[in-house]
């Protein structure tokens, strides 16, 4: 990499071409992730309040979704996989 | 707020202060650095869909541990290139490159000018936004003038001469910028 050195603007051409840009679906879901967090934080802190549910959400984790309100969203149910104990 | 002007420590700053259109602005920003390093690892494309929503994953979680935010582009091509070798080992469908082959050589190779690339677009953003839109859609987008003149509203004849006055514009800011960071920083 070298800043400093002077480029042929086909040579910047070419590297603009180098990133095109990612599926928009993509960016949109990896842009919504604070949203995951925060759920999945709302889930764990009903799971630590209630032994019931913590149970539940252990034995089958969409369903005690479901029951406590949240679509079991993919990332949502991995997230929640990840940090629950034993994840 | 125009994010074109923050730099890289600020918005991971922003972000880590709970900022989500900071966080949105981290995504944008490097969402092209990860998706061509996935692509440059030629993980299919579900393989290169897990890498890249992975690797923003870890980002987010992980945000709290990056000593030098100013680092936040070292440290994200690090993890996304760890990622891409974790996904091409699970499916022991093509091989991981081995160290001093040549298919390492031209990974690296490539993953170096993908690095250049990350540098030129920096630079990009010291561009007016008309000058952005349009190196974007020409370069990246690979849209032809007849779809540039009508998206953004300009004869086709004009799309010539605007792309190389940008172009030059870009040149210029890319000579004249500082070299990126090149330490990760994650504890």
């Amino acid at each position: 990499m070298n800043e400093k050195t002077p480029m042929d603007e086909v040579r910047l051409a070419e590297l603009l071409r180098e990133l095109p840009p990612a599926p928009e679906a993509w960016l949109q879901a990896a842009q919504e992730r604070p949203a995951i967090a925060r759920a999945a934080d709302q889930v764990l802190e009903l799971a630590e309040a209630d032994a019931e549910f913590r149970r539940t959400l252990i034995a089958d984790l969409e369903e005690a979704l479901r029951a406590a309100g949240h679509e079991p969203d993919p990332r949502l149910v991995d997230t929640l996989r990840r940090r629950l104990p034993g994840g | 707020m125009d994010w074109a002007s923050v730099s890289d420590g600020e918005v991971v700053r922003a972000c880590r202060a709970g900022d989500d259109a900071a966080w949105r602005e981290l995504v944008e920003r490097f969402s092209r650095y990860v998706f061509a390093i996935a692509r440059a690892h030629r993980l299919n494309e579900a393989d290169s869909e897990d890498v890249f929503q992975e690797t923003f994953a870890r980002i987010y979680e992980h945000l709290g541990r990056l000593r030098d935010d100013d680092s936040v582009r070292p440290w994200i091509g690090q993890l996304t290139r760890r990622l891409c070798i974790d996904k091409l080992r699970a499916a022991a469908r093509d091989p991981v490159p081995e160290d001093g082959s040549e298919e390492h050589g031209a990974l690296d190779r490539r993953l170096e000018t993908i690095d250049e690339a990350v540098s030129v677009r920096e630079a990009m953003r010291s561009l007016s936004a008309d000058c952005r839109e349009i190196l974007d859609r020409f370069f990246c987008r690979d849209q032809s003038y007849n779809t540039i003149g009508d998206l953004l509203d300009l004869p086709p004849g004009t799309i010539a001469s605007r792309i190389s006055r940008c172009l030059g514009k870009l040149r210029a800011a890319y000579e004249g910028r500082s070299g990126p960071a090149s330490a990760s920083g994650e504890a």
